[in-house]
C-alpha cells in the first residue's frame, strides 16, 4: 500500500474534539469533517488534498471514542497519520474504517508542505526532495487488508461477496 | 522468553508461544460481551446487511443493564431491541436487567483465567480481576468479532503495579485506585496494568473487581490479576471453570515497561474531586464540602461486599436531614443476598432509598442523576463533567466506607473520624 502526499504537522494532544468538534456533530459527515482541525489550523480542511499525510506529536485522538475523528480526516482524503503516539481507541477506529496510522516521531524532521511517500507493507517513510528515509514498523498483512479494502465493515462485506 | 500474564494471554488466544509488545496479532476472542447501549442495536443492522450469524451464541454475552428500567418509550424499544436480539440470534447468556455486566459475568460464572474477554464497555477490563485479558471495544470492532470470533491487537507493554502493606481499617481497593488515578495519570494508553503485591494477594475478589475496573480510568486497556486462591475459590463457589487455572500467573522474570510502587499501609481514605480521577487527594482536604446526595452504586461500587462496608457505618445512624442516599445494588442477586443477611435492613433503617440494579445514575440515564449546582459523592469510578446529570453539577468519588460516612454528617467524612465520635459518644 503506497501513499504520497504532503505533511501537515501539528503537535501533542490533537483531541477528538479538535479532530470532530461536538459543535459540528449534527451535521453530515461532509460538512463536519469541514471542521476537522479547525482550531488548530483554520486552513485544513480547505487546502488538504487526497492523500496528504498528517504528522503529529503524542496521544493522538485522545478524547471520546466517536469514530467521526477518524470518519473526518479520511473524508478530506487523508492518506495517512503518523504519529509519536495514539490514544488506542482513535487507533482501532482509525483503521477499521480504512485510515492508515503507524506510530512515529516525525514532528522534528519533517516540515509542512513536505512531499513524503510511505510503503505501509514494506515500513518505509521517505522525503521526495533530499531522499531522506525512516524504517516504519511494517503493517502486518491483515492490516493492510483490512486499510486497502477501505475498512472492517467493507472488508467483511467483500469475504461474504456482497 | 520470560512473558508477562498480558503477553501469555494474547500468545495463547493468538496460537503462538511467545507475543512481544509492539507486535500486531490476530487474537480469537473468547467471551464477548455486548451491552443494551453499544450491543445488539448497533450489531443487527450490520449483522443483517451482511447476512451474517453470531460466530458462536454461547461465546457471546449480553446484558441490559444501561437503559434499564425503561423510563421513556425509546428505552423501552431499546430494551425490547436486546430480548429479540438474544432470541433471534441464540444467544442463552442473556441477562435482562438482572444487574451490570461487569459484575454479573463473575457471579455468573462466566470468566475463565486466560480468557481474551472482549466488551463493548469501557470497563471491560473489570475482568481482568480473575485472571483474564479484557478490553473494551468500539461497535465496529464488536460487530466484526460476533461475526467472526476475531479482533486484531497490538500488544501492549504491561506496567507493573506493586502494592505491599496492609490496609489499614476503612480504607479499601477503591482509595488504592483514586491513589493511582493521581500517582500514574489517566493516559496509560496501549498499555496493560498487572497489579501484584501482598495488598493484592490479601484483597477479596470483591474487592480486586475494584482494581480491573478502574483500570479503565489509568487510561490503561486491560487489568490484570495474576490467579491463585482466592480466585479459584471464587470460580468454584460461581460454578465457573477452574481448571489449570493456577497457570495463568506472570513469569517471574518478565520484562515490565514500568513499575509503580505503593505503601498500602499509609494510605488513608480518598476523595476524586470534580471533574476527573486523577483529581484525588486525602479526604481531610475536603471537609467542608457539603453533600446534597450520597449514591452507593455502579459496577465497581455496589456489590455485596460494598452494601456491606455501608452497612457498617450507617448501622444505628441516620442520613443527615438535607442529605439524601440512594443505593443502586450491582445485580439483582446482589439485592437478594444484602436482603437475606440484613444488609438491606440496615441500610433502609438509616433512611437510604433503595433503587433498581443498573447503571442508573452511573451513567446519566437513569434514576438519581443530580441538578444544577449539586453536589453528589459517589462509589462510581468515573466523574466527567456533566456524567451523572447537569454539567453544572458536582460528582465527588470514593468508598463506600466514605460514602457511608459523610451521608450520616452531611458534608466529606473520613469514615475513621465518624466512628470514632460514635465510640465516644456511646
Ligand atoms: S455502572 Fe457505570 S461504569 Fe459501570 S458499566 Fe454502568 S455506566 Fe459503566
Amino acid at each position: 500500500m503506497i501513499i504520497a502526499g504532503r505533511a501537515w504537522v501539528f503537535g501533542d494532544k490533537i483531541d477528538t474534539d479538535v479532530l470532530a468538534p461536538g459543535y459540528a456533530m449534527k451535521l453530515p459527515p461532509e460538512g463536519l469533517a469541514q471542521h476537522c482541525l479547525e482550531a488548530v489550523d483554520p486552513n485544513f480542511a480547505k487546502s488538504v488534498q487526497p492523500g496528504d499525510i498528517v504528522v503529529a506529536g503524542a496521544n493522538f485522538g485522545l478524547g471520546s471514542s466517536r469514530e467521526q475523528a477518524a470518519i473526518s480526516l479520511a473524508t478530506l482524503g487523508v492518506g495517512a497519520v503518523l504519529a509519536k503516539s495514539f490514544a488506542r481507541i482513535f487507533y482501532r477506529n482509525a483503521i477499521n474504517i480504512g485510515l492508515p496510522v503507524v506510530t512515529i516521531d516525525l514532528t522534528q524532521e519533517i516540515a509542512a508542505g513536505d512531499l513524503l511517500k510511505l510503503n505501509l507493507a514494506a515500513g518505509s517513510m521517505t522525503r521526495l526532495k533530499d531522499g531522506y528515509h525512516r524504517d516504519l514498523q511494517p503493517m502486518p498483512p491483515h492490516i493492510i487488508d483490512i486499510l486497502e479494502a477501505g475498512g472492517l465493515m467493507a472488508q467483511l462485506k467483500r469475504k461474504r461477496g456482497l | 522468553m520470560a512473558q508477562t500474564l498480558t503477553q501469555k494471554i494474547i500468545a495463547r488466544a493468538c496460537g503462538r508461544p511467545s507475543v512481544s509488545p509492539g507486535e500486531i496479532v490476530t487474537v480469537k476472542v473468547d467471551l464477548l460481551m455486548g451491552q443494551d447501549a453499544s450491543g445488539p442495536r448497533r450489531w443487527r443492522p450490520r449483522l443483517e446487511e451482511l447476512g451474517a450469524k453470531l460466530w458462536d451464541p454461547s461465546k457471546v454475552v449480553v446484558v441490559s443493564d444501561h437503559y434499564v428500567p425503561a423510563v421513556d418509550a425509546q428505552s423501552a424499544e431499546i430494551l425490547s431491541i436486546s430480548r429479540r436480539f438474544a432470541r433471534d440470534y441464540g444467544v442463552q447468556n442473556f441477562f435482562d436487567m438482572q444487574g451490570i455486566s461487569h459484575a454479573i459475568m463473575p457471579e455468573r460464572g462466566l470468566l475463565r483465567p486466560g480468557m481474551f474477554v472482549a466488551g463493548g464497555d469501557s470497563h471491560t477490563p473489570t475482568a481482568g480481576a480473575y485472571g483474564c485479558y479484557a478490553a473494551g471495544f468500539g461497535a465496529t470492532d464488536t460487530t466484526a468479532i460476533a461475526i467472526t470470533g476475531e479482533t486484531w491487537t497490538t500488544v501492549p507493554e504491561t506496567i507493573k503495579v506493586q502494592i505491599d502493606g496492609e490496609l489499614g481499617p476503612d480504607i479499601t481497593a477503591k482509595d488504592v485506585m483514586l491513589w493511582l488515578c493521581r500517582e500514574m495519570g489517566m493516559e496509560n494508553s496501549f498499555k496493560s496494568v498487572e497489579f501484584t503485591g501482598s495488598t493484592v494477594r490479601a484483597m477479596s475478589m470483591s474487592e480486586r473487581l475494584v482494581m480491573s475496573n478502574m483500570a479503565a480510568e489509568l487510561g490503561a486497556e486491560a487489568g490484570i490479576i495474576a490467579v491463585d486462591d482466592i480466585t479459584i475459590d471464587a470460580l468454584k463457589s460461581t460454578g465457573g471453570d477452574y481448571e489449570g487455572a493456577e497457570a495463568w500467573v506472570a513469569d517471574p522474570d518478565a520484562r515490565y515497561c514500568e513499575t509503580v510502587t505503593l505503601d498500602a499501609s499509609r494510605l488513608g481514605p480518598q476523595v476524586a474531586a470534580p471533574h476527573a480521577p486523577e483529581n484525588t487527594d486525602d479526604v481531610g482536604k475536603f471537609g467542608t464540602v457539603k453533600v446534597d446526595q450520597c449514591y452507593i452504586g455502579a459496577c465497581v461500587g455496589a456489590k455485596l461486599e460494598d452494601l456491606q462496608m455501608a452497612a457498617s457505618i450507617l448501622r444505628g445512624q441516620r442520613v443527615a436531614p438535607d442529605t439524601r442516599l440512594l443505593v443502586a445494588p450491582a445485580t439483582v442477586r446482589v439485592t437478594e443476598k444484602a436482603a437475606a443477611d440484613g444488609t438491606l435492613a440496615t441500610l433502609t433503617a438509616a433512611g437510604a432509598i433503595l433503587l433498581p440494579s443498573g447503571c442508573g445514575a452511573c451513567a446519566g440515564m437513569g434514576a438519581g442523576i443530580i441538578s444544577e449546582g449539586e453536589v453528589c459523592l459517589s462509589t462510581t469510578n468515573r466523574n466527567f463533567q456533566g456524567r451523572m446529570g447537569h454539567k453544572d453539577a458536582s460528582v465527588y468519588l470514593a468508598s463506600p466506607y466514605t460514602v457511608a460516612a459523610s451521608a450520616v454528617t452531611g458534608q466529606i467524612t473520613d469514615p475513621r473520624e465518624l466512628r470514632a465520635s460514635t465510640r465516644s459518644a456511646a
